[in-house]
């Protein structure tokens, strides 16, 4: 097993999901499989291929430095649970 | 110059390697058409893109990859063809997409070297090891309500250069002489305004301590130090905190620390463990940035003469010593102001003299820069002009500059108007002087019997007299034939 539960815990940490106790096995064991499905990739022979950032064989489109957009705070904030004024906010953070 | 720093168990080296990051100079958003601008209203300049709204997708700013280019042929390093934005993932109030796009295994500009000005004249290279295009993050305001804290987005997604350098760094005026360097060059090219008191460029230090060509000892990071001065503090203050650590025993933790100017010290920000643990990969909403050679050569075609030859121009062209060439070319607009004076004038030294001493002691005092100066370029070489063909003495010449500098009237009027031009008509002043050793045979008996330093008396009261608009060098000539002769 390669995915154990510690890797389970922390990797859930990190994406602050929350995770119970008692699924941490199930969920290494699931996990382990999936991996171990995709390491199927490994028998490909890429030897010479530069590793890929796309699927597709293009390159990125470029825009052009003018401001199309912005100037609607309103918006922005609309589906804020708690705005002032134009502001998000979020509990208190302290550094 | 010895860079070692003295401890109780004898002396240490400081290696330090910096991150800055550099604000692109562009009128929108890395990622979409946001303007960009410095203190606007909250939220007013973020687009659903910026505020991560789902469903958005991002596209790059070319002028962003132009002058990630531009800065990159500046710095002297590699131009990747193919670069690659990637997510670096990790949880903040201010980055509402849940990770920062960067580019991280390949950046768009890879090694290079720099060569950075040390006090004493001499120069050393650095090493940049990369450039990296990236995005800034919201400004969080945390002093305006009790239980919260404000969460403005406008500098979400703003374009970055991270330039990052190679442990090259071995003390603490070489850090600050890096970054001034880096923050000429960038301002030279016009990449970023390089303006540290708004953030739009700022350090992070990476500082260690080792015996004399011993292993690497642990680093520290520095974080957001925003001015020259502070980062020579810095770099002191933190060699320093390491050193006393290891010398009584303890280890040096890798972390984050911030520096606090006001108590002179650096602190640890409390990081939370797995604060590294960004699991990098390649952003599936971004294609790779591709451009061929034509991109580069035209971006190329764009640089303007840099610092280093510049400074070597003024040496050689002019004469010039390497540290007044060096304070020349530091900015862009003092350079071109002294070159422009000079020609004006006819003499290089002079106009070098004029502009960093003269000049900018004014600036200074009124609180301004050369860009709000009234005397201009060829304003300042006229005056100098009237210094060169004698028609008035340096010493006037400050007065005239004074009223220049007040008034914005050119050198010849001020002149005229108030009647300052020098005399160097012999006669006139031969009068003068037969009245003056006429009317003070002690002081004439004085000097022939030997008190040869009453010369200066002697002209002190030949220019009372002519009210400062004697030319002391005939005034002088002049003296000494009649009271030798």
């Amino acid at each position: 097993m390669t995915i154990d539960r510690q890797t389970v815990a922390k990797v859930a940490h990190l994406a602050r999901i929350k995770v119970a106790e008692d699924r941490l096995d199930s969920l290494a064991m699931e996990l382990d499989e999936i991996v171990a499905w995709v390491e199927q990739l490994g028998e490909v022979d890429t030897d010479g291929v530069r590793p890929m950032a796309s699927a597709t064989d293009m390159v990125a489109a470029w825009r052009d430095d003018v401001i199309t957009d912005g100037g609607y705070a309103d918006r922005v904030v609309a589906n804020a649970p708690d705005p002032q004024g134009d502001f998000y906010t979020v509990p208190k953070v302290v550094e | 110059m010895s860079n070692l720093i003295k401890g109780k168990t004898g002396e240490w080296e400081v290696v330090i390697g910096m991150e800055i990051h550099a604000q692109v100079t562009s009128n929108a958003k890395l990622f979409s058409g946001a303007p960009t601008t410095f203190g606007a209203e909250p939220n007013s300049q973020v687009s659903l893109v910026d505020a991560a709204m789902p469903g958005m997708l991002p596209v790059v700013n070319a002028e962003a990859v132009r002058q990630a280019v531009r800065t990159g042929l500046a710095l002297n390093s590699k131009v990747n063809k193919h670069s690659v934005f990637a997510r670096k993932n990790y949880f903040y109030a201010d980055l509402p997409q849940g990770y920062q796009i960067s580019q991280y295994e390949e950046p768009i500009i890879g090694e290079g070297e720099i060569e950075i000005d040390l006090e004493d004249g001499t120069t050393r290279t650095v090493g940049i090891e990369r450039l990296h295009l990236e995005q800034d993050a919201g400004k969080l305001i945390h002093d305006q309500l009790p239980e919260k804290t404000l969460v403005d987005l406008n500098r979400a997604g703003t374009p970055l250069m991270e330039i990052v350098s190679r442990p090259d760094i071995r003390s603490a005026e070489e850090a600050s002489a890096y970054v001034a360097k880096m923050r000429s060059i960038l301002r030279y090219i016009g990449s970023c305004d390089g303006n540290m008191q708004e953030g739009s460029m700022r350090a992070d230090i990476n500082v260690s301590v080792r015996k004399p060509g011993g292993p690497l000892g642990t680093r520290a990071e520095v974080k957001n130090v925003n001015s020259l001065r502070f980062i020579r503090q810095a770099v002191e203050v933190e060699a320093r905190r390491q050193i006393k650590l290891i010398e009584s025993g303890s280890e040096i933790v890798q972390e984050t620390r911030l520096f606090d100017p006001n108590k002179g010290e650096t602190r640890s920000m409390r990081s939370k463990e797995d604060a590294h643990d960004y699991r990098y990969f390649p952003d599936p909403d971004l294609l790779p940035i591709e451009f061929d050679d034509a991109f580069i050569a035209d971006c190329k075609a764009t640089l303007p003469e840099l610092p280093d030859a510049k400074k070597h121009r003024f040496m050689e062209t002019y004469g010039l010593s390497a540290y007044d060439a060096g304070v020349l070319v530091a900015e862009r607009e003092t350079a071109e102001f002294f070159e422009t004076a000079a020609k004006a004038c006819g003499d290089a030294k002079l106009a070098s003299n004029w502009v960093t001493v003269e000049l900018f002691a004014r600036l200074k005092e009124a609180g301004q820069t050369l860009a709000d100066s009234k005397v201009g370029a060829e304003g300042l070489g006229g005056l100098l002009a009237l210094i060169k063909d004698g028609s008035i003495s340096g010493k006037i010449a400050k007065d005239v500059l004074d009223e220049m500098f007040e008034t914005g009237k050119g050198a010849s009027e001020i002149v005229e108007a108030k009647g300052l031009k020098q005399i160097s008509d012999t006669g006139a002043l031969e009068g003068v002087v037969d009245k003056l050793i006429a009317d003070n045979p002690g002081q004439v008996e004085a000097y022939r019997g030997g008190k040869t330093g009453l010369i200066g008396w002697f002209v002190g009261q030949v220019m009372k007299e002519t009210k400062g608009q004697a030319n002391p060098a005939m005034v002088n000539q002049l003296l000494k034939a009649k009271l030798d002769g």
